[in-house]
């Protein structure tokens, strides 16, 4: 029976072009346009590190006192960490894991004397910022502890900064020259990319960073600063040891609590942290600090811009519209074949038979819709591409369960604006129209 | 005139009314919160900056062997600019207007105080920063040769004075009479305001934010930056810059080859600056065309299936005398009153639909009126889909009434 009603849709979709292409084009670029929106939002929110998320923290302390936190967070807490406090915790190693970062940009002199240097953004960390992220390794491996502790000069590469200056052989020992310094190369990470970039979001958070990896300890000796935010707050001493003994914020924090308990011993453990630092003068308030997991992280720092909801929003209302159109289209067409349902109801056909094909004959506009839908979908996520900044190079792409979702969608969506006519059409009443033919 | 009959024969097409006239509303509803966002966009990323973008490029240098004598290198570079054929003027800053991000202080009235009575963009310059951008004194003085001096990183030297917007003026001194007065940008010693500036935009370009509520708040400092990464703003002759540029580059390079240099006209900056705005922008006005053209459809097919409905009453009318325009009028009468029904309830929509949008999102206040320019359009859109249709009625025979369908 299906197969033939299916058969019949199709007939009936053929009898009248005009109107079935209107409905199946208004519900193709109402799922386009939906899709395509979905897509960047799931791309842009979606979790950078799904296996660990709920396992890295980032620990915030309050080192400016109550009165100073204007405009910024309504909790009254700052993002990142000054040095003194990166230094503390490091020292203190309550955590299973933890590393103090930074990005910078420095020259990197190819080995090649004919190519010019070039900048490259290098991020500055402990070792354990590698096992702590899961960071997958090709040659070698990160830097040891030892390495942190003596400033060496060791560097681990990307995967494409590998490919860019060693071909992308094992490059383990060989030297970069960085910042006109020669660094010795422990390691080279295989394809990882983390969206959005959690670990420091002030740095385009869904583009291309971090290419170098070196030790934090390495990069204060040698003066190196961040080149994302700083903000400070009063007076800051002269030169390179009084930003060290600042409190300016300019510094990301993480540390990795494998265990529910773990986590409540370091929150105990920053208040204590707070308290110690009141105790002997240097903050002048109570303990204020908050521990964060990575999705919290996420929706705390506002990573997806409210333009991309309104975005959103918009593509759904514009949905809502385009099925309402459908539905009216539907409404007209089944309607309109008033005629032939009467005569199907007089030889017999019950309710429940006009019915199923009313409603199958949706579905089958439905899957056109899709179809063309999803064709849109990449369209527009192409357009997306080329119109959105340079920062969102590495977003948004099509997969099976977005494909699932779209078909479904349109199939269920264009069914449910079919129910209205179709029960309208099981209401025909045999007797009247065929009195009118 | 002819409501009634409209009105009675609507009544039999409730369902298909409704629907014409709830699409309208929500369309209505959600272009002119579309059309609020476009605006405000686009009238945020055509705000001049105040220089002379037509002339003006920035050059980067980045020395790459640390040597200690950077000042004096500076001091080079500088000199070989400013005497580049084409050149009008040139100097060393710490960042640029659309630049992205930048140096934000804190600028206070007293040392002491709690919470800050302004916040500006901090740039730094020498006494030819004025007229490289080409900003106009609308009061005091520019720095002097003797006051400026020379700022290594992470370094406060001593500041004789400092030149404000007069956008930053008026918020630190409502009254007026800013010039001379005080304040506390970085240290908490007293500093007088020397000069005022017409117009220096910020760094920053993001449209909303904390950043976007002083981006006309600037203050300069006669600090000359000096590190091993330099920013260098070089405004050429009119009409010139694309020669100078090039000359710039390869001056700088003759004399210091081991650097990495890259230069970046006014106009390529602002084009970056705003890239992601006028993507929204795209997207938006795509969107809301295409709403527009699916509701216009979806009006068309409606009024052909009523039109087609009712073909034999139509050749009644006309064979009792009705004209052809009475149909036509008929037909667009019967869709005004639907899109006024719809109106009505758009602008309502519209209204709420931005109300919960200022709340929920960063979303701007819809001025009211968008939602009677909306009303407008959706009217203006209802009368022209309906006319192919109503144009299709009129021309039923009216021998169709005889022959009984």
């Amino acid at each position: 029976m299906f197969s033939y009603y299916f058969r019949l849709g199709l007939r009936s979709l053929r009898r009248n072009m005009v109107l079935t292409g209107l409905m199946i084009a208004a519900i193709g670029v109402g799922i386009g346009a939906c899709m395509t929106a979905l897509t960047v939002f799931r791309a842009m929110s979606g979790d950078p590190i799904p296996q660990k998320s709920s396992r890295l923290f980032a620990p915030q302390i309050d080192n400016w006192g109550p009165d100073k936190h204007n405009g910024g967070a309504p909790d009254r807490l700052e993002s990142q960490l000054s040095y003194i406090d990166v230094m503390g915790l490091m020292k203190a190693h309550a955590a299973k894991r933890q590393s103090g970062m930074l990005a910078a940009l420095l020259s990197l002199r190819p080995a090649d004397p004919a190519q010019k240097p070039t900048k490259v953004v290098v991020r500055a960390a402990f070792t354990d910022f590698f096992p702590m992220f899961d960071v997958p390794f090709k040659y070698g491996g990160p830097w040891s502890a030892a390495d942190d502790e003596a400033h060496a000069a060791v560097v681990v590469l990307t995967k494409d900064m590998n490919d860019k200056l060693f071909g992308g052989s094992n490059s383990v020992g060989k030297t970069v020259r960085l910042g006109n310094e020669p660094y010795r190369v422990s390691g080279v990470l295989d394809e990882w990319r983390v969206l959005p970039r959690f670990y420091d979001l002030a740095i385009r958070p869904f583009g291309d960073g971090d290419s170098i990896f070196m030790p934090f300890t390495r990069a204060i000796e040698k003066q190196t600063g961040s080149i994302g935010s700083n903000t400070c707050s009063g007076d800051v001493e002269p030169g390179w040891e009084g930003r060290l003994r600042s409190d300016c914020l300019w510094l990301q924090f993480w540390v990795e609590l494998p265990t529910q308990a773990d986590v409540q011993r370091y929150r105990a453990f920053l208040n204590n942290y707070a308290a110690e630092q009141q105790k002997i003068g240097r903050f002048h308030w109570p303990p204020h600090t908050q521990l964060r997991d990575v999705t919290e992280w996420l929706r705390y720092r506002d990573v997806v811009p409210s333009e991309v909801r309104i975005l959103i929003l918009l593509s759904f209302g514009f949905l809502l519209v385009c099925l309402m159109n459908a539905m009216g289209l539907m409404l007209a067409k089944i309607m309109g074949r008033a005629g032939d349902i009467g005569v199907r109801r007089a030889l017999g056909a019950s309710r429940a038979a006009i019915f199923a094909q009313c409603l199958i004959e949706s579905a089958v506009v439905g899957l056109a819709g899709a179809i063309l839908g999803l064709l849109l979908t990449a369209l527009g996520l192409g357009a997306a591409r080329a119109l959105l900044s340079k920062d969102f190079v590495a977003l948004a792409h099509l997969d099976w369960a977005d494909t699932g979702i779209a078909v479904l969608l349109a199939i269920g969506a264009t069914v449910l604006a079919g129910l209205y006519p179709t029960w309208r059409a099981a209401h025909v009443q045999p007797a009247w129209q065929l009195k009118a033919q | 005139m002819q409501v009634r009959p409209i009105l009675s024969a609507m009544r039999r097409n409730k369902f298909g009314a409704l629907l014409i006239a709830t699409q309208m509303a929500v369309t209505l509803a959600f272009l002119a919160n579309a059309l609020t966002l476009i605006e405000q966009r686009i009238a945020w990323s055509e705000r001049p900056t105040g220089i002379d973008e037509a002339d003006i490029f920035v050059m980067q240098s980045e020395t790459l062997d640390h040597p200690d004598d950077l000042a004096a290198r500076l001091s080079r570079d500088l000199d070989a600019l400013r005497s580049l054929p084409g050149v009008a003027d040139a100097y060393a800053t710490d960042m640029y207007p659309l630049q992205g991000g930048g140096w934000t202080d804190t600028v206070d009235l007293n040392p002491d105080q709690k919470t800050p009575t302004a916040y500006a963009a901090h740039y730094m310059g020498d006494e030819h920063a004025l007229h490289t951008m080409g900003l106009t004194l609308v009061a005091g003085r520019n720095f002097s040769a003797a006051e400026v001096v020379d700022r290594a990183e992470n370094d406060v030297p001593p500041t004789s004075g400092y030149i404000v917007t007069k956008a930053l003026a008026a918020k630190l001194f409502p009254d007026g009479g800013a010039l001379g007065k005080s304040i506390f940008v970085e240290t908490s010693k007293p500093v007088p305001i020397i000069g005022i500036v017409d117009r220096l935009q910020g760094p920053y370009t993001v449209a909303t934010g904390l950043f976007s509520t002083f981006d006309e708040n600037s203050v300069l400092s006669p600090h000359r930056p000096i590190g091993e990464r330099n920013v260098y703003m070089v405004r050429a002759q009119p009409g010139q810059i694309a020669a100078v540029m090039k000359s710039a580059e390869a001056g700088l390079f003759s004399l210091d080859g081991d650097r990495i240099l890259k230069s970046k006209s006014m106009r390529e900056v602002r084009l970056d600056a705003y890239r992601g705005d006028r993507g929204l922008i795209v997207l938006m006005s795509a969107i809301c065309t295409a709403l527009l053209v699916v509701t216009g459809f979806g009006i068309i097919g409606l009024t052909s299936y009523w039109v087609a409905q009712r073909r034999q009453q139509i050749g009644i009318r006309r064979a009792l005398g009705a004209t052809r325009q009475a149909i036509v009028s008929y037909f667009q009468t019967e869709n005004f009153m639907i899109a006024v029904a719809g109106a009505a309830l758009g602008i309502a929509l519209a209204i709420a639909l931005n109300l919960w949008m200022v709340r929920s999102f960063e979303m701007v206040r819809m001025d009211d009126s968008r939602a009677f320019v909306g009303a407008f359009i959706i009217l203006l859109l209802g009368q022209c889909a309906a006319l192919w249709p109503a144009l299709r009625a009129a021309s039923i025979p009216p021998a169709l009434a005889t022959r009984g369908g």
